[in-house]
């Protein structure tokens, strides 16, 4: 083997001295130095004198430590990637009729968009929400709501995935409240919450609480659904939003493990055994522009994770080991000039994220950099993970990249610029302090800055954008969200507040302040406030009264 | 001296999608404006108290949410009722094309869409602005 690496070694410099010489004198390159999309160096060529790899230790075997070939042995043999697309707008009926459109037309799981109001836990009727209610997903209120949303639907079949961060309990309580109502039992149940607060504070803003509370009511979720809900994944330890705010895709997965290990240590802090709750985390990355990097991505955040929760935290069962994850397509990718051509960036992205080998995929809609999606851009992106299911060849076999020297090079390039992100936060304290003295924040703006100061001055060429352009008219046919929504909300919630038994409510929510205020999980008077109809903002506000809410300090 | 333009970037509303008011912040502060950014959920009434407070020439909204129609004029009303008519104003973010004549006419000076450039924004600004 030595010997076969210095003979390529030997000859890589030979080839690579009479291209000097002669090639590159009358062919230059078209730049000095070439990058992947997050500017790691691309060299000229990879062989295997690139790459330092040992088979059986860092590959390995499908559905195997280190998993860097996938967490299935068989991966899409067996079965296709979830294919869900995030939905959610309006009033609960209007989705619950987006949903029925999707499923109707192949889509395998649902993805719960929430709008702002309820993401902060504010109810429609909040002076905060004005303007918001319904615009960037469903408005939901109360337990009410959430029935109109599942209505026909049955949850035993359908896996659910929500978007929900700050208030996760209440609305993963009102879940479980609508599927005991169909008669189906919160064992059966299966999705996903968000449920990750540390990346609110960094990069996407829907925090209600300080980090001390967010990060109890977090592990009080991990330790209820190991019980009750076993099949739930507990949280999605997002990557997706810190690489939307504009990190690279070293930062992406090196902010995002470092985010995974404060929530194990804060598990094992509130006395959970690793191996109880550790199998119920997965994680949410983004699916960018560069193919191969995004395929090197995911291969890399799979060794690392395990490598973390094997060495560092002692887990023993396989299934603490996997990173498990959702991939959706980038958003801040997509242009508003010529949309058509988003379908073929997102398309691209997608087949990174299977080549990546991931457990669901949403693809976003060509009109994204415009409003919210229609009916028909919706269909076409869904088409496009059909269409890379069946007809591309991606599904046929397990990890098709692996042993390309230029992706196991990049794979363990970013897997070591990860591990010196994650090294750096730990000495810092952990990622709530990093976050909290603004590292995590300002590296990412950092990042932000110089792509856009590279767009601008047109080293970085985004296609319809900086080159290419046309003139165009304005687009039609964008999606609007009635204005009504937020008067029929307010209705809505007057009726059911007229309805319900108040002495109920407010029993309910004085037992949640008690349990606030102590120690015991808070998952239970929850889900008693929840069916008592107590509205989400009257579940939070009792949550805000106890823990206070988070003031960030903005720099720039 | 000549006093520098002074902008307040905010945001308004629930919506937490920063990137874009960061990026123009230090835009606009490479360009050598003085810039005070607001930090996430802003109301009208706190950008149009800040404004004051900080004495600038111009409000820079940036908004993703899709509630723009209701908080910008609303914005512009809470400008007004604290005696800043004169103060310029203008927005970014996913605004579709035909929502942007209504913000014009209740007083948003221009609305910046996505892929426009960071000196489209500061060009227009330098040649609105005569730094008070």
């Amino acid at each position: 083997m030595a010997d076969e690496r210095a003979r390529i070694t030997a000859e890589q410099e030979r080839w690579q001295k009479a291209l000097e010489e002669k090639t590159l004198v009358r062919f230059p390159e078209q730049k000095e130095r070439f990058t992947t999309n997050s500017g790691m160096t691309a060299e000229r060529l990879y062989t295997p004198a690139n790459v330092t790899l040992d088979y059986l230790t860092d590959l390995g075997f499908p559905g195997e430590y280190p998993f860097t070939r996938g967490v299935q042995p068989t991966m899409y043999r067996g079965r296709f990637w979830t294919m869900r697309q995030y939905a959610g707008f309006g009033t609960a009926e209007e989705s619950n009729a987006r949903y029925k459109y999707l499923l109707s037309n192949g889509t395998m799981g649902l993805s719960v968009a929430f709008d702002l109001p309820t993401q902060i836990g504010y109810d429609s009727d909040s002076p905060l929400a004005e303007g918001e209610v319904g615009k960037v997903g469903v408005a939901i209120d109360s337990l009410a709501d959430m029935e109109i949303l599942f209505d026909g639907i049955p949850l035993e079949k359908v896996s659910t995935s929500m978007t929900i961060n700050a208030p996760a309990s209440v609305l993963l309580a009102m879940y479980i409240a609508v599927a005991e109502k169909q008669g189906v039992p919160s064992t059966k149940l299966s999705g996903t919450i968000q449920n990750d607060i540390l990346k609110e504070y960094a990069a996407r803003g829907t925090y209600i609480y300080p980090p001390g509370p967010s990060m109890r009511l977090i592990t009080d979720i991990f330790a209820y659904c190991a019980e009750q809900v076993p099949n739930w994944n507990t949280i999605s330890i997002s990557g997706y939003h810190i690489r939307e705010a504009g990190s690279t895709a070293a930062q992406e997965v090196g902010f995002t493990l470092a985010n995974g290990t404060a929530y194990v240590k804060a598990a094992l802090a509130a006395g959970l055994n690793v191996d109880t709750f550790a199998p119920q985390l997965s994680f949410f990355f983004n699916a960018h522009n560069d193919f191969f990097e995004e395929v090197a991505k995911f291969r890399a955040a799979r060794r690392l994770w395990a490598k973390i929760m094997k060495e560092e935290f002692g887990a023993r069962n396989p299934k603490s080991w996997m990173l498990r994850f959702h991939t959706q397509t980038g958003g801040s990718t997509l242009t508003a000039q010529q949309p058509m051509n988003n379908i073929v960036r997102v398309a691209l992205q997608a087949f990174a994220a299977v080549c990546g080998g991931t457990q669901s995929l949403h693809t976003n809609s060509m009109d994204e950099a415009l409003a919210l999606p229609t009916e028909e851009s919706v269909r076409v992106a869904l088409r496009t993970q059909q269409i890379i299911a069946y007809e591309s060849g991606a599904a046929e076999t397990v990890d098709p990249l692996a042993g390309s020297y230029y992706v196991e090079n990049l794979t363990n390039e970013i897997e070591q610029a990860a591990r010196a992100y994650i090294d750096k936060i730990a000495d810092m304290g952990g990622s709530t302090r990093a976050i909290e003295t603004g590292y995590m924040q300002r590296e990412i703006q950092e990042s932000a800055y110089q792509y856009q100061r590279q767009v601008e001055t047109g080293k970085r060429v985004i296609v319809g954008l900086n080159k290419f352009q046309v003139e165009e008219a304005p687009p039609q046919n964008l999606l609007r969200v009635d204005m009504s929504v937020q008067e029929s909300q307010v209705t809505k919630i007057a009726a059911v507040k007229a309805k319900r038994d108040q002495a109920a409510v407010d029993r309910a929510l004085a037992d949640l302040k008690a349990a606030a205020e102590g120690t015991a999980n808070l998952m239970p008077p929850i889900l008693a406030a929840v069916k008592a109809y107590a509205t989400l903002q009257e579940i939070c506000d009792v949550m805000r009264g106890t823990f206070g809410e988070y003031h960030p300090s903005e720099e720039l | 001296m000549e006093r520098k333009i002074r902008v307040l970037v905010a945001k308004p509303g629930l919506d937490g999608h920063d990137r874009g008011a960061k990026v123009i912040a230090r835009a606009f502060r490479d360009a050598g404006f003085e810039v005070i950014y607001t930090g996430l959920r802003q109301t009208p009434d706190q950008i149009a108290e800040a404004a004051l407070q900080e004495d600038v020439d111009v409000v820079a909204l940036s908004i993703l949410s899709g509630a723009h129609n209701t908080l910008l004029p609303k914005t512009v009303q809470a400008l007004k009722e604290r005696g800043m008519a004169d103060v310029l104003v203008v927005g970014g973010g996913v605004i579709p094309a035909e929502d942007i004549p209504g913000l014009k006419a209740s007083g948003v000076a221009e609305v910046f869409t996505p892929g426009t450039p960071t000196t489209a924004a500061v060009t227009f600004i330098q040649e609105h602005v005569q730094p008070a």
